[in-house]
């Protein structure tokens, strides 16, 4: 061991996955005591390497040394005793233990029979320490997401990681929430952890981060950079291999009639718990409606209210007549369209052709169907038109959707749901994770449809998405809509305090 | 005739016969509320049951020694345990489907070996009644709780026994989150692999006691089917008993109260017919889970099986 040995060094890291090269010769250093941002797009690799470096997966060839010492991990054990400690982006909690249980998990202490209080006293120690506080005594699925990713980070630290990895941290976190980690990643450093922070969020990058490391598509496009002097654009530029529009066109024009009209909406989520609290929106003729909000404070709730997939007390029209608590054909007849949140489990039926899944809306409709037959000449002449029309990269029509890329996936709902001309869309996340050109299609065809005279509500928790293409934006916490703003005069920290629940205050 | 039941003699008679019939589904399901904790959805309990059933007799009947018996179960259901282990951990096997499976096969080869190597319905003295010395005494008490044999007792030990085990130690907790995320549980280092085979072992040990105290403790006989869906009533327990081992307990208890009061409704006479009375049990399981249902989310992980990066 040597003192002056960087804390990691990967050098020349192999990873293959069936049919994709997932990290083609990466290199990546990490310092003692910086902060090192790991900037890519969905699906370059960044999660990959460090799942590698977390011991989750084995490197095909390439060296891995912590300190100068050549490592080799079988295991997530093998790296945690290395002291390298992973926050991962989707939270590996036991949500129905408490958080010294969910801390204490997989130690070699206690031994066998555990007395919880002692440890509690220590989980709080730690918790000073660093400035994250979660009561240890409360069960994981009683904390918020902000709470629960302290425990993650509390989880590393109590077995004395001082390299941390923190894989797209901020991806789920409040304007708020987001500045006090920042803070808590700073006091890390500053007691000598090194970090590593994945993200493909530019600003971030530039706010936090010492040295930077890009990766495009597997391959290293900026090896350790450190910060200054870089530019947002040039980081941009490499991360995605060409210059990116940070704005969107977006023309203005009249605005016609309310289309949907919801007043003083209530409903529950499935645990049963309040999901949205008195809500009351209305979208116009060609205009855009964007939610603004964190994840999971009752967006999900507000698209399937006005779908017929889930009860509610409170009004809904569609056009004058009322659709709330109705079945979904009830909507779709009134001209409703949905593209939904999961485009796996709600947006398409997987294992069924392409065919298959454009008709499923209108398949009673002639030519295609008489009522009780299909026409399946008809149907799949209709779905090769929709495939050239959208551009769904596919072999043919009669590939199952589930062998679609996201954003094919992504065209197809849209081709579906576009085509019958609906009078509203409720567009829930619809680019998220897909690539840049995948979003830049899916944005467009979303403004076409506004210029078409379409009412849209778009809910997205990417706010650069919401901010760019609505023409108002509503901002949801907790269930309540906290205020509603022209996107002509935004103040981007109302916003924020909004999103972390925050009313409206008027001067 | 229906007067009769409410004697002292008959309530007394009727609550100790429901405690000794308890024993067979706390063992299958305290070993069932293991694997399921875990994540393992072991409907083979039945088979297991049987050939433990089957082993405990043989040895039994062969060696003289009721202890060899219930060794022979537990070698036995151990083994099977194994088997279900490997099919669903390693080879990743949809669980209730491979359950199924194990269940016929221990159906299957219990009656095989019982045709080849028995041949005709024999009878082994079984485990005698044990009279706790001053507590056997107590009226009424003494006659409920007290003059049990030496498998009713080590049953009802069981059951705090496991709660404490479930709540209170690390290998609890292991298993807890190894059966709600277990992509949590990997992540820091516990293996997946090995808690699930320790659980599914344990519940075919645990499920070939249970055999154990049906043919050498309770019925004293093997036959063909001995267990007849007392297996599947034992996973049925710990669903109703929300994977906690006081409310198996308690689910197992009021199952066989129902049954022993059923089979005293018979032996008294009452004119009830029969098969109405036998079917008491069974419709209250289903009335039971019906009603239950829902109270308690079952392990998340139930019935998923795991492999790193999925």
């Amino acid at each position: 061991m040597n003192s002056t040995s960087p804390a990691v060094e990967m050098k020349d890291i192999v990873i293959e996955f069936p049919g994709v090269l997932a990290n083609d010769h990466v290199n990546l250093t990490l310092q003692e005591g910086e902060i090192h941002a790991l900037l890519g797009e969905n699906g370059a690799g960044k999660s990959t390497l460090m799942n590698a470096l977390a011991g989750l997966y084995k490197p095909a060839s390439g060296t891995i040394r912590v300190r100068g010492e050549l490592v080799s991990f079988n295991s997530p054990r093998d790296a945690i005793l290395k002291g390298i400690g992973m926050v991962h982006q989707h939270f590996m909690l036991v949500p129905t233990q408490t958080v010294t249980e969910n801390i204490l998990l997989g130690l070699n202490e206690p031994r066998f029979v555990m007395s919880l209080n002692k440890f509690d006293q220590k989980i709080l120690d730690l918790e000073e320490k660093y400035g994250l506080f979660v009561d240890p005594t409360t069960k994981i699925w009683q904390l918020s997401v902000g709470e629960q990713q302290r425990v993650e980070i509390l989880k590393t630290l109590y077995r004395g990681a001082n390299i941390l990895i923190m894989d797209e941290p901020t991806a789920v976190l409040s304007p708020r929430e987001i500045d006090e980690l920042m803070e808590t990643m700073r006091s890390m450093t500053d007691q000598g952890k090194s970090i590593i922070f994945i993200t493909h969020k530019l600003g971030e990058v530039v706010d936090i981060a010492d040295r930077v490391t890009v990766l495009r598509k597997g391959v290293v496009t900026a090896e350790g950079e450190s910060m200054k002097g870089v530019t947002k654009k040039d980081l941009a530029q490499r991360m995605v291999g060409r210059e990116v529009i940070f704005t969107v066109e977006r023309e203005s024009h009249e605005l016609g009639d309310v289309v949907m009209e919801m007043t003083d909406v209530s409903a529950l989520n499935n645990r049963g718990l309040p999901a949205l609290k008195d809500v009351s929106l209305s979208v116009r003729s060609g205009e855009i409606l964007g939610i603004a909000g964190v994840g999971g404070n009752g967006q999900s709730e507000l698209a399937e209210v006005i779908t017929g997939l889930r009860k509610c007390s409170g009004k809904i029209f569609i056009q004058g007549e009322e659709i709330s608590n109705q079945p979904p054909i009830k909507a779709i007849n009134r001209g409703v369209s949905h593209i939904p949140e999961d485009r796996t489990a709600v947006g398409t039926a997987p294992s069924l052709s392409l065919t298959d899944n454009t008709i499923m809306k209108g398949y009673k409709k002639h030519p295609i169907g008489d009522g009780w037959r299909i026409n399946f000449q008809v149907a799949q002449k209709h779905t090769s038109k929709l495939k050239d029309k959208y551009n769904i990269i596919a072999p043919s029509v009669n590939t199952p959707a589930g062998k679609l890329s996201g954003g094919n996936l992504q065209k197809l709902i849209l081709a579906r749901e576009i085509n019958c001309e609906p009078r509203f869309l409720v567009a829930m996340q619809p680019t998220r994770g897909l690539d840049v050109g995948a979003i830049e299609d899916i944005r467009a065809l979303l403004l076409e449809q506004r210029s078409h005279g379409a009412a849209i509500l778009l809910i997205s928790e990417e706010l650069e998405e919401v901010l760019s293409l609505s023409d108002r934006i509503a901002v949801i916490s907790e269930g309540k809509i906290m205020g509603i703003v022209d996107s002509e005069d935004v103040d981007i920290d109302k916003i924020g305090m909004m999103m972390a629940g925050m009313q409206e205050i008027r001067e | 005739m229906i007067s009769d039941l409410f004697s002292m003699t008959v309530l007394v008679g009727i609550l100790a016969s429901g405690i000794r019939l308890a024993t067979p589904y706390l063992y299958a399901s305290i070993g069932e509320t293991f694997s399921q904790r875990s994540g393992v959805l072991n409907l083979g309990v039945e088979g297991q049951m049987l050939l433990g059933a089957f082993a405990a007799f043989y040895v039994a009947l062969t060696t003289e020694n009721l202890w060899f018996g219930v060794l022979a179960a537990i070698v036995v259901g151990g083994l099977m345990g194994l088997a279900m282990a490997f099919v669903t951990i390693n080879l990743h096997a949809e669980q209730g489907i491979s359950g199924i499976g194990f269940y016929l096969f221990g159906l299957g080869l219990s009656d095989l070996l019982f045709q080849k190597m028995l041949g005709t319905v024999e009878t082994v003295k079984g485990f005698p009644k044990v009279h706790i010395p001053v507590l056997s005494d107590i009226p009424v008490v003494g006659e409920i709780f007290f003059r049990q044999n030496v498998l009713v007792y080590i049953a009802l030990a069981l059951v705090p026994l496991a709660w404490f085990v479930l709540n209170k130690t690390t290998l609890g907790l292991k298993i807890r989150a190894v059966g709600e995320n277990p992509e949590a549980a990997d992540s820091l280092g516990v293996s997946v692999a090995r808690i699930r085979y320790f659980t599914v072992v344990l519940g075919g040990i645990m499920s070939g006691v249970a055999g154990a105290s049906l043919s050498i403790a309770l019925l004293n006989v093997f036959q063909q089917n001995l267990t007849s869906g007392l297996g599947f009533i034992a996973v049925a327990l710990v669903y109703f008993g929300a994977w906690r081992p006081w409310g198996v307990l308690a689910g197992a208890l009021l199952f066989s109260l129902i049954n022993s009061l059923q089979l005293w409704v018979q032996v008294l006479g009452i004119p009830i017919p029969s098969d109405i009375a036998v079917m008491m049990p069974y419709i209250l399981t289903i009335l039971v889970l019906v009603l239950t249902v829902s109270r308690v989310r079952p392990p998340s992980a139930l019935t998923k099986s795991f492999e790193r990066g999925d």
